[in-house]
């Protein structure tokens, strides 16, 4: 087992170039802001939110000065609350349905409320949350990213001792790694990790790896219950031939190394970005930020059946970012070893190849961001344990068909936000804590 | 064009936007860019045995987002030298013999007071305001509310000024009081020409949560204000109704208190002011807010037909009754209209907290349903509605003849079946 590691200083990480792409309100602005919400009743804005927060509470909470109670609230809900001010989508969730909407009135900006909040909470160092009165219990949780962290801080509320196993020694999962740099850097996130963490009676076991340092066995004996939050695998590859030339890279790991550390992309005239989710679209705008003079977004589909968010996008648009739309790639050029081009076709409405289409797109970098692998499948020696193409498949308190296994996150829902992580840990650990206190265990059985 | 030239008691103004005395009117200088941009007359800052002044002297009532609401000052009359007073009263009037100028006056014997008047006439006074009313500072030496808040003294000290005054005696009222009429009717009784309210309300406007000091703050200590802004117009229609309404009283008046814009100013005028004396709303926002007082009155004149504005003064003062008199069988129910409604619920709960439990949620909607044969018809839904005409207060024909409360005592009148009582 190894210490956790940090982030390196911002300096020595290339993501150190990005400013704020929603700037943190003054108080002045937040109390004009906090000031038009109507403070509605049953409010939509709360049924948006995966992890139901009060938000007109914690909003008029700020309007009268009560800054501390207005993130109490907030993190009664979500512990992650202040990374999720900076990283939920909120136009698709509580601002997309702010009733001032459909008076066409401009929506009350929920996240930078909540950021404004949960940033002088840290700032000033406001502390809720205690851990319960020890109940004997302990549970095991796989990965350390927001399901788990979520998970294991009510865990701890409720009593419960909870070990954290992470193969990796970075803590805080994509939060920390996958965040795009314009709403949140690494450091910021291991901020928050070290904030839920002094809850205290989290013990994190870093660079062990369950199934392997670890035997579900093991962890069986040690544990009365186990999360599973390990999140998902590496980015997916489009299996055509050239792949593996210098110049290629999954964009989740590409991201991951500017976030981490320095990148020189100092040589790159053209970046080509394969996918049209919103990893596609932060890596787009990243190679962007951080000074690729052109950026080309290659999909098969068409614009609009994007997954990527549309807002997401239109800001991609605006940074000047590119796209070629039903366009397949089929090959790889390169140059001594490194790549030179993405050889593509067109493809027609039914995404089929148009015959005599094929063209090359020059370039000296590619990400692949089509999505990530399942990992579910190295659970499929257990039995309960259900997939649904590599998902491992839950309840809706995250149980698994497994007894005393539960799961959240990316690894349960397939891939959806921090916030969606964050509500499902949330959720598993009061699953938990009814089991254990029904009398179940796995120790002992 | 609607004619808003201005008779107040005698005193003739251009328009009937008179600066009330306070900051606003302390001086010639700006009484000049007053008039210059728009105002039909101004009520000098009190003069008198000029004072010392504390610091500081403001505070504020903000609420959500709104600065000062509402607004209190423990400031005193005029601490500049009566002579500079004078000599700027006579300028201003030289230079604007069109606009009135009243002078605001408050001493304590009958010598000053015939000194005082005698002056300020010489000046060019068009008329006199005495003040009776500031609830500060003044009152603890006998002046001010101190005079206001005792017919007899008022009535004894009017008609001295009366008897010294060649132009019109307007008597400024306290507020403080329990019912202004009595102060009115001493007024008159002590022969003045008009009245003018209201002054400003004895308050504290706050206390400093750190210091725990009320504000504002004087060297660690505070003192009542006179409150006034936005916030009193309710309390100030009320008073000038009341007079207006009083069938032994008559007289003009000048009606004050939180007057921001010209809805404000027509309300007052509605209950019987002839002239609206405006001093926060000028604090806060200068004298340019003259221009929509002037354009807004003017484009409800013409909405109206009126070209005269002795045709509004007093129209609701009718229709401002006692609770005895109102029709207890009329009845209005809530309506909300769909289309309009952003689904906020805030309705659902004023009603259910604040009202009598008839607004409710329904499924599949955001759209809440009025329990018609509930629902009272108390206007709470509407107020809190966010969206202009999304709540209408719809009358509903319920077969009962009109029945009030004095009817039903007195004659036996049939009341409908209450509503909301469970």
């Amino acid at each position: 087992m190894d210490s956790p590691t940090r982030p390196a200083p911002s300096a020595e990480r290339a993501e150190g170039v990005f400013d704020d792409f929603k700037p943190a309100y003054t108080h002045s602005q937040a109390l004009v802001e906090a000031n038009r919400c109507l403070y509605c009743s049953d409010a939509p804005c709360i049924q948006a939110c995966p992890t139901g927060i009060n938000i007109p509470e914690f909003i008029r909470k700020i309007s009268t000065g009560n800054v501390r109670g207005s993130a109490r609230t907030i993190f009664e809900s979500n512990i992650l609350g202040m990374s999720c001010a900076r990283v939920c989508p909120v136009e698709v969730l509580c601002v997309g349905d702010c009733v001032y909407n459909a008076m066409g009135v401009p929506p009350i900006q929920i996240g930078k409320l909540q950021r404004f909040a949960t940033d002088q909470a840290f700032e000033a160092g406001w502390r809720y949350f205690e851990a319960g009165a020890d109940t004997g219990k302990s549970v095991g949780l796989i990965g350390a990213g927001p399901a788990s962290l979520a998970a294991a801080h009510m865990l701890r509320r409720l009593g419960h001792a909870c070990t954290i196993y992470e193969k990796r020694s970075v803590i805080g999962g994509l939060n920390v790694t996958g965040v795009a740099p314009y709403k949140m850097k690494a450091d910021r996130a291991a901020e928050e990790v070290d904030w839920i963490l002094a809850i205290g009676g989290i013990d994190v076991q870093t660079g062990v790896e369950v199934g392997a340092d670890v035997t579900f066995a093991e962890l069986e004996a040690r544990h009365d219950a186990v999360f599973v939050g390990f999140g998902l695998g590496p980015d997916s590859r489009l299996a055509v031939a050239g792949e593996d030339v210098a110049g290629v890279h999954g964009a989740v790991d590409f991201i991951e190394a500017f976030k981490l550390g320095p990148v020189d992309l100092s040589a790159v005239a053209h970046a080509v970005v394969v996918g049209g989710g919103n990893t596609a679209i932060d890596a787009v705008r990243e190679l962007i930020g951080l000074g690729v003079p052109a950026v080309t977004m290659v999909y098969r589909g068409v614009e609009a059946g994007m997954s990527g968010y549309l807002h997401e996008w239109k800001a991609a648009r605006i940074e000047a970012a590119q796209a070629r739309w039903q366009t397949q790639p089929v090959g790889f050029s390169e140059a001594g070893g490194a790549v030179t081009g993405l050889r593509c076709v067109k493809l027609d409405e039914k995404k089929q190849p148009i015959a005599g289409s094929e063209h090359e797109i020059p370039c000296d970098l590619v990400l692949l961001a089509i999505g990530q692998s399942k990992l579910g499948a190295s659970l499929a020696s257990l039995d309960g344990i259900r997939l649904d193409r590599g998902r491992l498949v839950v309840d809706a308190g995250g149980e698994t068909g497994r007894p005393g296994w539960y799961a959240g996150g990316d690894c349960a829902n397939g891939g959806k936000e921090v916030v969606n992580a964050a509500a499902e840990g949330q959720r598993a650990a009061l699953a938990i804590d009814a089991w254990l206190k029904a009398g179940h265990g796995l120790r002992g059985q | 064009m609607p004619d808003l030239t201005t008779f107040c008691a005698g005193i003739k103004s251009p328009n009937p936007f008179w600066l009330a005395s306070a900051p606003p009117a302390n001086s010639g200088e700006q009484i000049m860019r007053a008039f210059d941009a728009g105002w039909g007359g101004a009520v000098w800052k009190t003069l008198g045995q000029p004072i010392q002044n504390v610091s500081s002297r403001f505070g504020a009532v903000d609420y959500r987002g709104s600065k000062a609401i509402g607004f209190n000052n423990i400031e005193l009359i005029t601490d500049r030298p009566l002579e500079t007073n004078f000599k700027e009263i006579y300028e201003v009037k030289k230079r604007y013999p069109d606009h009135a100028v009243v002078v605001s006056l408050m001493v304590e014997t009958r010598e000053e007071w015939r000194d005082i008047i005698k002056r300020s006439i010489d000046a060019g006074a068009d008329g006199l305001e005495l003040n009776f009313g500031c609830p500060h500072g003044m009152c603890e030496r006998g002046m001010g509310s101190a005079v206001g808040q005792e017919p007899t003294v008022n009535e004894r000290i009017t008609s001295w000024a009366v008897e010294y005054s060649t132009v019109p005696v307007l008597v400024k009222l306290t507020p403080n009081v329990g019912d202004i009429v009595p102060h009115g009717l001493a007024a008159k009784a002590g022969g003045a020409h008009g009245v003018s309210l209201i002054n400003t309300i004895k308050s504290i406007i706050g206390v400093d949560l750190d210091t725990f000091v009320p504000r504002p703050v004087v060297g660690g200590l505070s003192t009542n204000g006179g409150y006034c802004g936005a916030a009193v117009k309710p309390i100030a229609l009320h008073m000038v109704g009341a007079l207006a309404r009083e069938p032994s009283f008559g007289l003009p008046i000048s009606g004050i208190g939180g007057v921001s814009d010209w809805r404000d100013a027509v309300e007052f005028m509605l209950l019987g002011s002839s002239s609206v004396q405006v001093c926060t709303a000028v604090m806060l926002y200068g004298y340019r807010i003259v221009e929509d007082l002037i354009e807004g009155l003017t484009g409800y004149m013409r909405d109206k037909g009126f070209s005269r504005l002795d045709q509004l003064i007093g129209r609701a003062v009718p229709q401002f009754s006692e609770w005895g008199d109102l029709n207890l069988n009329y009845e209005t129910v809530a309506k909300i209209d769909a289309d309009k409604c952003i689904g906020c619920q805030l309705c659902v709960t004023a009603c259910h907290d604040g009202a009598h439990q008839c607004i409710h949620p329904k499924a599949d909607t955001r759209v809440p349903v009025v329990d018609e044969a509930e629902c009272v018809g108390c206007n709470l839904c509407q107020i809190v509605c966010p969206v202009t005409g999304c709540i209408e207060m719809v009358p509903v024909d319920n077969g009962f003849s009109p029945a009030t409360w004095n009817q039903h005592v007195g004659e036996g009148a049939t009341l409908r079946p209450k509503k909301g009582v469970h």
